[in-house]
């Protein structure tokens, strides 16, 4: 009798902890919501299952549990009854799966006019790079990465000289503009990984993997590794911050540019130099 | 993967042509009685040996198409460069066909009672087999002085890494060949001693076709057909 | 009408199949060590995987300190941690599971059940056994070897694997896993081609594939899978053995590691993962189908009623493993493959819930009207139902590439897979120790430590997984060493990780009564008799029992189907696959 009491436990208990623990998805920042509606269906249709077939064990090994001269009927299959258990699965997935792929649809298709942000990770540690006034985001190669390159950009591409470039600081996006993440790895796999955000995408070194979002609302969010990367993997953390137009482009202002970037460490190369050369 | 996709389509093949002959479709608890089993029961079996050999096979088969299919998606990377054939392995190719033939005729022999000339035809097997290894290894010395070393670049690697490989499994087979040799020396061959002289022979077969395939990869021409099944698809 | 078909001439002479050559052992060594006896090395496949297990439950343990009360263990530092997790997640699936399942229940049950007298190759399988121990020694070797094991997680993905970033990177760790990988590969090679043409070649008169009971076609599937799927692990491993040693690149892109250009170039690490999953993906299915067909012939024995819609069972079974090859990218949608696969592999994913679900409703409805006997097995077996359909469930979650994308990397998948592919197996396999432990050693195991193990660990680990799942719905990233202050995750989920670990320790201190059990019952358990259970398959009827090596006096033939029981118009609720004679049952269910 115990096992009859646990599995109706198991089936009810697992129903009530699913509607009134605490633990909830975050609340969410993007245009991802279809995600969350599809995992809502999901819940839906796989919680059904889950107790209609827990509670029958739970009644099959009440009403059908050994007692002296009992004996099992004999019944070797009926073909109706699995035709129809299958044909209702079938359906079951097909309204999981249909709602799942129209979505997925439009998160590889990225809208026309959405701005260009590249994220690059590194152990452990990440930096951002947006397009100069170009619009365009100059090449990149990992074999250029020096410590004053360290995002490994084409000196000699014009569209690069005007890339703001973030190195471990922070992130800023405009609220309700859409946005392409193109992300870069110089090491090993990372994954970009805002949970408000709900779209993640692993970062491989050797190739530019990408997602699209539009930030709905504005507010300060946690970057997160969600791709093993060595020992420093959960130590690394950034921040974005989603703007309003007004704040986004004050912010903006304020960046240095590759080429800038460029001529500091230019001038501090010249000033070492000169600094060493009475020494030697 | 389409290369381990083709294959496993006709792994899946077979195995699916033996399901359909096993009366998957009855209902078994309608059936009492032992005839319904249909193995014929007037003549043996097949050799559970002939049986394994094939199983194998189709491992190894699983294990080069995986090769394969990852030397073609590393090729899409753009810092190949294709690896110049040395031609002594136009000599190996031809020993290790000679080593099929000689196998073949040790158990066609075997099977006609001439012992004598199976076991020739056996020892110069092996010998051929010792002779193809030793030229593998001449071919990769051959690249080595000419500079195409293992890690300049993924085509060299690849090619010291299959004919390796391959190379392994032709000194696996050698290994099961000596014991077949020296378990025939004395007396006369029996049907056991056949047995083993065909399943030396079918792997030796085998690996030959392997090597056909790895040397027409690493030559670039499985590379040109696999372009014109592509134009042929699209 | 229904017509049933006699074969004529019903009683026929027993050994009309040739018999088997055996092995005869000639001292103690060969006999108990060296054995080829299936059933010994099964013993010795089980033994080692049980041992090896007892190790990964101890990591098990250590991880979930450091996660339950971060900083509380000083030893535990972020290297330990990630070489735990790492070798927990490599011993449990490969050496455990996978060595438990095929050659550990593959050996001792596969010829007792089709009526061999042992496997067709035995030296092959002794060697398989003797290899893969040398691979578990291997394995063990990296923790004593400088800088430990590899803590690259089980998938071993490159670059991070071989770089100086992660423990064993460029050290030991990583070279030891991938060579005990190597070798556990070959020998599990011999063991399967001996379980394979066991199947095909050494089946008695009369057990045609359709009388096969289901943990046969379970393991032959499961082998046959294993056979195809182990040798892309294998070049996996050779491929990231030559880009670790001899500075190859075939995984390994240009690379700047802490401000330094490595010498590789080009290589794809996407590469690796296709290889890996190719393999990792029929891996699941490699440990549940051996579990599906024990938990099936679990249910209809101590249900005493036939398994409900054998035929549906067998054909979900082949369905299944074939299926399981083409669906393997979907443990890469968030890996930067071409995002249009996720189409295909979502819906291959999707359509493979089908065939699993049918089995569910058929074990169910074997219940339905059955006579069901709450022994230990039946126990586990529901327990079974229950962590599978829930992991299995939570698989339509992640297999649905959309909903994939915010849940992958997350505690959800690590509570999906615990549930479905961890515990659930182990379920059936605790359930398959209690059922054929008295054929082994002619003894039961004690009922009383039976019943406390069970309740903990079903109860326990429910406790422990179900609501892991709602911590990665909150976005917990998986293979986090510590957390730290991280705004989304509320406190109360740190309560929650507290309770998980205290659960932990309680489950696997559970295990060690189980263990105790196996040991004492060898000496005290009460005696078994041949068919305790009074089940209907050949393993039940041997001459004795234990069986001897060789299993059988007279080759057993084979007059109808494993799932005989309750037949009406039969004396006994069960009637042994070996028994001849036309009873003529009235099929009533049967059209």
């Amino acid at each position: 009798m115990a096992v009859v009491v646990v599995l109706v436990l198991v089936a009810v208990g697992s129903v009530l902890f699913h509607l009134l623990s605490p633990w909830w998805w975050t609340p969410i920042a993007s245009n991802w919501n279809y995600i969350d509606n599809t995992l809502i269906i999901t819940f839906w249709i796989t919680g059904v299952v889950f107790v209609a077939v827990v509670l029958f064990m739970a009644y099959c090994v009440l009403r059908f549990r050994h007692r002296p001269g009992n004996r099992a009927a004999y019944e070797p299959e009926n073909r109706k009854l699995e035709g129809w258990l299958a044909g209702g699965t079938t359906l079951g997935v097909a309204a999981m799966l249909t709602p799942g792929l129209f979505v997925w649809h439009q998160f590889v298709t990225v809208p026309d006019g959405a701005a260009e942000v590249e994220v690059v990770g590194q152990q452990w540690l990440w930096s951002f790079r947006l397009p100069g006034a170009d619009g365009k985001l100059g090449t990149s190669e990992t074999r250029d990465i020096t410590p004053e390159n360290s995002l490994g950009l084409n000196r000699n591409d014009a569209a690069a000289l005007d890339d703001v470039v973030i190195e471990g600081g922070e992130l800023h996006l405009e609220v309700g503009k859409p946005v392409k993440m193109l992300l870069r790895s110089v090491d090993v796999l990372h994954d970009f990984y805002v949970p408000e955000f709900r779209a993640k995408m692993d970062m491989v070194p050797g190739m530019v993997t990408y997602f699209w979002l539009t930030p709905t609302r504005t507010g300060t969010f946690e970057v997160l590794c969600a791709e093993l990367c060595g020992t420093g993997h959960p130590q690394m953390r950034g921040t974005v911050i989603v703007d309003n137009a007004a704040d986004y482009q004050t912010w903006l202002s304020q960046q240095t540019t590759f080429q800038q970037l460029q001529a500091k460490a230019g001038t501090k190369e010249t000033a070492q130099a000169g600094n060493a050369a009475p020494a030697q | 993967m389409n290369v381990t996709l083709a294959f496993l389509a006709v792994i899946f093949a077979i195995a699916g042509w033996w399901l359909s002959r096993q009366r998957l479709f009855s209902k078994p608890w309608l059936e009492v009685g032992h005839a319904h089993d249909l193995r014929p029961h007037d003549r043996p079996p097949m050799a559970p040996a002939k049986i394994g050999l094939g199983v194998f096979l189709a491992v190894v088969a699983a294990l080069f198409s995986l090769f394969i299919s990852a030397y073609f998606m590393r090729m899409a990377s753009t810092d190949w460069w294709s690896t110049p054939m040395p031609k002594i392995l136009w000599l190996n190719t031809a020993i290790l066909a000679l080593g099929s033939l000689l196998l073949h005729a040790a158990r066609a022999t075997a099977d006609q009672h001439r012992d004598e000339a199976s076991r020739t035809a056996l020892i110069a097997a092996l010998a051929t087999g010792l002779a193809f290894l030793a030229g593998q290894v001449f071919a990769w010395r051959e690249l080595t002085d000419a500079g195409f070393v293992l890690a300049d670049n993924p085509a060299n690697s690849f090619f010291y890494m299959i004919s390796g490989m391959h190379g392994l499994h032709i000194l696996g087979g050698l290994i099961a060949l000596t014991r077949v040799i020296v378990k025939t020396r004395a007396g006369p061959m029996g049907e056991k001693a056949v047995l083993s002289i065909t399943l030396c022979a079918t792997y030796w077969h085998f690996m030959l076709a392997v090597w056909l395939v790895l040397f027409a990869l690493f030559s670039g021409w499985a590379n040109d057909f696999v372009e014109l099944c592509r134009s042929l698809l699209t | 009408m229904v017509d049933i078909r006699h074969g004529t001439g019903e009683q026929i002479g027993p050994a009309e199949v040739e018999d088997v050559e055996l092995y005869h052992p000639h001292s103690w060594w060969t006999r108990y060590v060296f054995s080829q006896d299936a059933k010994i090395i099964a013993v010795q496949y089980a033994s080692t995987a049980i041992a090896i297990g007892m190790v990964a439950l101890v990591l098990s343990w250590l991880m979930r300190l450091q996660l339950g009360f971060p900083g509380a263990f000083a030893f535990i530092d972020a290297e330990r941690y990630y070489q735990f997790i790492t070798m927990h997640g490599m011993i449990m699936v490969i050496y455990l599971l996978t060595a438990l399942f095929l050659g550990g229940f593959g050996n001792y049950l596969i010829p007792l059940m089709l009526g061999a007298r042992d496997m067709v190759f035995p030296y092959a399988n002794m060697l398989s056994y003797w290899l893969y121990l040398l691979a578990v020694l291997v394995l063990v070797a990296s923790f004593f070897a400088p800088g430990g094991p590899t803590g690259a997680g089980w998938t071993l993905y490159p670059p991070q694997a071989v770089m100086s970033g992660t423990p064993g990177g460029n050290d030991w760790g990583i070279v030891l896993m991938l060579s005990s990988l190597i070798l556990f590969v070959i020998g599990f090679t011999m063991g399967g081609l001996n379980y394979v043409v066991t199947v095909l070649q050494g089946r008695t008169r009369g057990m045609t594939l359709m009388r096969m009971p289901l943990t046969v076609w379970g393991i032959f599937t499961a082998t046959v899978m294993a056979l195809l799927a182990f040798p892309a692990l294998f070049v996996a491993c050779v491929m990231m053995l030559f880009d670790r040693i001899l500075g190859t690149s075939f995984f390994m892109p240009a690379i700047v590691e802490m401000g330094e250009q490595l010498q590789h170039g080009g290589g794809s690490p996407i590469l690796f993962q296709h290889l890996f999953w190719f393999f990792g993906h029929p891996e699941v299915y490699i440990v549940a189908l051996p579990a599906f067909g024990i938990v099936s012939d679990l249910i209809s024995t101590h249900a005493r009623k036939n398994i409900f819609g054998y035929r549906m069972m067998v054909w979900a079974i082949v369905i299944i493993g074939a299926l399981s090859f083409i669906v393997w990218a979907h443990h890469m949608y968030v890996s930067g493959m071409n995002p249009y696969f996720g189409f295909f592999f979502a819906t291959t994913t999707l359509i493979i819930a089908v065939p699993t679900a049918i089995k569910v409703y058929n074990w169910v409805l074997t219940l339905w009207r059955g006579d069901i006997h709450l022994s230990l097995p039946m126990l586990f077996a529901l327990a079974f139902i229950v962590t599978f359909v829930n992991g299995g469930l939570t698989g339509l979650f992640l297999g649905n590439v959309v909903v994939d994308v915010p849940l992958s990397d997350t505690m959800f998948v690590v509570a999906h897979f615990h549930m479905v592919m961890g515990v659930a197996p182990i379920l059936v396999i605790f359930g398959a120790i209690y059922h054929w432990y008295p054929k082994i050693t002619g003894r039961m195991l004690n009922e009383a430590m039976g019943q406390l193990h069970f309740w903990v660990t079903f109860v326990g680990a429910y406790l422990i997984f179900f609501p892991m799942h709602y911590l990665g719905l909150i976005g917990m990233p998986r293979r986090y060493y510590e957390m730290g202050e991280t705004a989304f995750v509320p406190a109360s989920a740190h309560t929650l990780n507290e309770f998980i670990t205290i659960m932990a320790l309680i489950v696997g201190a559970a295990q060690i009564v189980f263990l105790f059990n196996l040991i004492w019952s060898i000496r005290h358990g009460r005696e078994a008799g041949g068919n305790p259970w009074r089940a209907t398959t050949l393993e039940w009827q041997t001459p004795e029992t234990p069986p001897r090596h060789g299993n059988w006096k007279e080759l057993p033939v084979v007059y109808r189907w494993p799932y005989d029981y309750s037949v009406p118009g039969a004396a006994e609720d069960f009637i042994p696959q070996n028994q001849p004679g036309a009873t003529s049952h009235a099929p009533e269910g049967a059209s």
